[in-house]
């Protein structure tokens, strides 16, 4: 067991590393350098040889490479080029802000979806299913941008209930943050928990479907203790993974509801960077986001490999 | 004793059709189950058993509804009954015993919990003396070491195991009724005769009624005291168990008895022509009109109703079941096969052959190292004569299917040779075979729902092979085509069907077409007829011998049914754990002297008569892996010797019959054991 989740962690720390050369090369094979495309115009003379001295350019590209990874590696991401300030400083309340809005979207996201999925399959075909699936499947296929725009047109700008955009600083209080991001979590959750819905419904309904649940019944098991003992615990457990997938894709849409609604968040961060060419925190950013894409997939195979019992066993027999 | 605990009154169940016509499933079924008595309810696939079975707990299957008529527990209509109130019978007063216990125990629940909570819903137990039931129940259903048992897992149990679990789960509720659904179909030859002994001491213990359901009837005689015969949905003949399986007199039930392969019988049984009609098909007249050889016209335009004689204290559905009274002796006899040439040429050789499923670790990869020294399948010597039909026998985990892989080609062996006439090594790699070779050998498999490709109509299927190996085109192909469908008795017609229009056995039909397509000189039959129903079984096996004495196939044959083997084969190999017991011309190996292993096998065999018991002489444990040395079998064996069994490989001995046995004990003194 314990060497499975080393194993497992392993790999993790491979993919990471894997992602901080393909955005070292890919930095690396732009036309220009860091320097060049910050400097534009100016990138001649003493402002480029400063600034090529001041980021290490003027080393071979391995040597930075290897210099750049330790120091990740101890937490430090270096400078950045256009605050000239160090880019822990720019990360830290960006990445707090961001985990409070993905974090309120999550748990209010999963126990919804969660519900939502077993009403829809315990009353299949019924009204609460019809209607459920209705809305789930329409909200599932709009993308975030659209419906973060037509919520702001709505909440904010007919009904006037809402602020539509977030005028906040950056490092605002978690009190500041908590009455401003109804409207993003709202987009956010939208299309999350649709998709989790109609995943725990059809394992629902196929774990209902199931000798195991014939016998429950024949066993004389009243329905809504067959239901939390025989039915959810085998029908949530594939949904784990899924959800986890859900997670890690809900960063996209971060990004794109933190733009529309002005939130100085992670997101808004990476459209920034790009736009400043900002080399070394968009470099950061993405060792960030993919240690997030990585640390959730690997608590999700965890906790499968925990909560069942089939892999539980044949991990412990080996 | 006479007391009626459960009554089915003119039940009819069935089903919505799209085009909005009632379908039933069940028609106008009655009948009473006394207390303390066993009922067999016996039929082939979708003659209604089971949702007769199911209906007697009311509960109904999701699609279906009752049509009419009642189900009276102890004079309640259990169809009538709320949720609430079957729940205060379901387990308490009529318990369910499943037909596959792996997939009817929750997979996230210890075993333990799941008996405890049949417990907590239907006894007033306390926490201690629950705990003390579960082992006693677990103890009664004689599962090893209950204390430990109560916290493992379902998919932690071997298949019997599971199925006792099951057992002691609705003992728990101290049931006046126990339903069993197929309860043993699935298991082993001798773990079956195991739980079915179980039952069976069960049912005498407790005084519980019980309602064995199973199309097997070698189970059924086994365990019931009376029958109820099953036909598209009616009951055609009921009465005490041993009336009808010595004087059936119903064609239909007769016509099944004689389609059974017995072991006291060589050579094939009679087949039933034709299939069940499909629900809804039967407007008028007799359902088993098409394929009764009594039937009248009278049976064409009337349908018989259920005729109590008095007698025999049997009721029986058949204007003409008085012709079948005197023809019991009939039930007694087969179709005698063509012995085949004993003088022709070896066609196939498996020397020293050695299967290994254990992946080969790295390191010796590269040093070139055999890594496992206890392959599951090990030193298997076998030569194959040309149109002979030799079978592979044992229980699962024996390696039969093993070899058959092997010979296709589809595993590679670890070990040894396979020779290909005229001595010429095959190579176990499919990749590595030439065109002609894999020609030469066809594979039929278990089920034909999955090998038939669902998208493709059988025209597409059988042209396959001959575009393949033959290069056919158009007409010609038709033409071969159309000579293959009727070679398997399909019409012409069928070329256009897709697999799911077939019933069972003509799928099956389809498949056998399929192998001779290729005219392959070697066709590998993996337990061809466990997925057909017991009429269609005897169908395909003289299909099957009808084709070899016309074309002069070899079969290399896999069942783990004894009794078909009987019917089938020239020459019978026994393996358990991948070890070769016994080979023998097969008249031999089912007389005595044998092998421990088959004596048990033999022993353990339900046979559809009453009178015949199953001899239970070894335990029914399952060993994960062969013994790293001495005999296979020295861990169940009921005539180990000593040591020298656990020490040593037991050398071969030829016995007067002509077969060969593989143990320590003198062949001699093993017949005189076993006299």
């Amino acid at each position: 067991m314990l060497l499975l989740i080393l194993k497992r962690i392993g790999l993790g720390l491979i993919t990471l590393f894997i992602v901080s050369l393909i955005t070292f090369v890919g930095v690396e094979v732009l036309p220009g350098d860091a320097c060049t495309t910050y400097l534009e115009r100016e990138a001649y003379g003493a402002a480029l040889d400063a600034c090529i001295k001041r980021l290490g350019l003027d080393v071979p590209a391995y040597e930075r490479y290897l210099d750049w990874a330790s120091n990740v590696v101890r937490g430090d991401f270096g400078y950045s080029l256009s605050g000239e300030m160090p880019i822990n400083e720019v990360l830290g309340p960006r990445v707090k802000n961001s985990l409070v809005l993905a974090s309120v979207s999550i748990l209010i996201g999963i126990p919804l979806a969660i519900v939502l999925g077993i009403i829809t399959a315990l009353w299949r075909d019924k009204l609460p299913d019809i209607m459920i699936s209705t809305i789930t499947i329409f909200s599932m296929t709009i993308p975030e941008f659209i419906s973060a725009t037509l919520l702001i047109l709505i909440v904010a700008i007919w009904l006037g209930w809402l602020p539509g955009i977030v005028i906040i600083p950056s490092d605002a209080t978690f009190y500041e943050l908590l009455s401003n991001i109804i409207l993003p979590v709202v987009a956010i959750s939208m299309i999350m928990t649709a998709h989790m819905a109609r995943m725990v419904r059809s394992s629902v309904i196929q774990v209902m479907a199931s000798d195991y649940v014939q016998m429950a019944i024949l066993k004389g098991v009243p329905y809504w203790k067959m239901i939390f003992r025989h039915v959810l615990p085998n029908a949530l457990l594939p949904a784990i993974n899924v959800v986890a997938l859900t997670i890690a894709w809900l960063l996209g849409g971060v990004v794109v509801t933190e733009v529309v609604f002005n939130y100085p968040g992670l997101g808004r961060l990476v459209i920034e960077s790009i736009s400043n060419r900002d080399l070394p925190v968009v470099q950061a950013l993405a060792i960030i986001l993919a240690s997030i894409y990585v640390g959730i997939n690997l608590i999700a195979d965890l906790m499968t490999l925990m909560l069942n019992p089939r892999l539980k066993s044949l991990q412990i027999r080996k | 004793m006479n007391e009626i605990i459960e009554s089915v009154k003119n039940l009819s169940i069935g089903f919505n059709s799209q085009k909005g016509k009632q379908i039933s499933i069940l028609r106008n079924v009655s009948t009473n189950i006394k207390k303390g008595e066993t009922v067999g309810i016996v039929g082939e696939s979708g003659s209604g058993k089971s949702t007769l079975a199911l209906a007697m707990m009311g509960y109904i299957k999701q699609g279906l509804f009752p049509l009419k008529g009642e189900c009276l527990f102890k004079s309640e209509d259990l169809l009538k009954m709320s949720s609430r109130q079957l729940e205060k019978i379901r387990g308490r007063k009529i318990a369910m015993i499943p037909q596959n216990a792996g997939q009817a125990l929750t997979p996230n629940l210890k075993i333990g919990y799941q008996i405890d909570e049949a417990l907590r819903l239907h006894t007033d137990l306390n926490k201690t003396e629950r705990d003390k039931k579960i082992s006693e129940l677990l103890n009664k259903v004689r599962l090893p070491s209950p204390e430990t048992m109560a916290f493992r897992y379902p998919h932690e149990l071997s298949g019997g195991q599971q199925q006792r679990v099951a057992v002691a789960m609705a003992l728990a509720g101290k049931p006046d009724l126990l339903l069993l659904d197929e309860p043993t179909t699935g298991l082993d030859v001798t773990t079956q005769a195991h739980v079915l002994e179980l039952l069976r001491f069960i049912a005498k213990d407790t005084g519980t009624s019980m309602i064995y359901v199973s199309h097997d009837l070698g189970a059924i005689a086994q365990v019931s005291d009376r029958i109820v015969v099953m036909y598209a949905g009616e009951i055609v003949l009921e009465g005490p168990a041993r009336k009808i399986l010595k004087e059936p007199i119903h064609p239909y039930t007769y016509g099944l008895l004689k389609s059974i392969p017995k072991l006291s019988l060589a050579g094939l049984p009679a087949s039933m022509p034709g299939s069940q009609p499909q629900p809804g098909s039967i407007n008028e007249g007799c359902s088993f009109y098409d394929r009764c050889n009594l039937a009248t016209d009278h049976c064409k335009k009337n349908s018989p109703d259920l005729e109590h004689i008095k007698e025999l204290d049997t009721n029986v559905r058949c204007f003409n079941h008085k012709e079948l009274i005197n023809q019991n002796n009939n039930l007694q006899t087969s179709i005698t096969k063509k012995s085949n040439n004993s003088e022709a040429k070896e066609v196939l050789k498996l020397k020293d052959v050695s299967i290994s499923y254990a992946k080969q670790k790295f390191f010796d990869q590269l040093l070139n190292k055999i890594s496992d020294q206890n392959p599951t399948v090990k030193d298997i010597n076998i030569d194959i004569k040309k149109g002979e039909t030799i079978a592979l026998v044992g229980e699962s985990g024996s390696g039969k299917s093993t070899i058959l892989k092997s010979i296709a080609g589809l595993l590679k062996t670890k070990d040894g040779q396979i020779k290909f006439e005229n001595d010429r090594i095959l190579s176990s790699d499919l990749k590595m075979r030439n065109s002609n070779d894999l020609r030469a050998i066809q594979l039929i498999f278990q089920n034909p729902d999955e090998s038939l490709n669902p998208n493709h109509t059988v025209e597409q299927i059988l042209s396959q092979p001959l575009k393949l190996y033959f290069n056919l085109s158009g007409e010609e192909l038709k033409k071969n085509i159309i000579d293959l469908l009727k070679k398997v008795r399909l019409g012409e017609f069928y070329m256009s069907r897709y697999p799911r229009q077939l019933s069972g056995g003509e799928k099956q039909r389809v498949a056998v077409a399929r192998a001779f397509a290729a005219k392959p000189d070697i066709i590998l039959c993996d337990e061809v007829t466990s997925a057909l129903d017991v009429s269609v079984q005897a169908a395909v096996l003289n299909l099957l011998q009808q084709l070899k004495e016309d074309l002069g196939t070899t079969y290399v044959f896999v069942s783990h049914d004894l009794a078909v083997v009987r019917a089938i084969s020239d020459r019978v190999a026994v393996l358990y754990q991948g070890r070769l017991c016994e080979i023998g011309p097969s008249q031999n190996v089912y007389k005595f002297p044998s092998h421990p292993y088959t004596e048990v096998l033999l022993g353990a065999v339900l046979e559809p008569d009453p009178d015949i018991k199953p001899k239970l002489v070894a335990e029914d444990i399952v060993e994960e892996k062969p013994p790293e040395k001495g005999c296979s079998f020295q861990g169940r064996c009921p005539r180990k010797i000593g040591n020298i069994c656990n020490s040593e490989v037991p050398p071969w001995q030829i016995g007067e019959n002509g077969n060969a046995i593989r143990c320590h004990i003198n062949i001699e003194e093993l017949a005189s054991l076993q006299q």
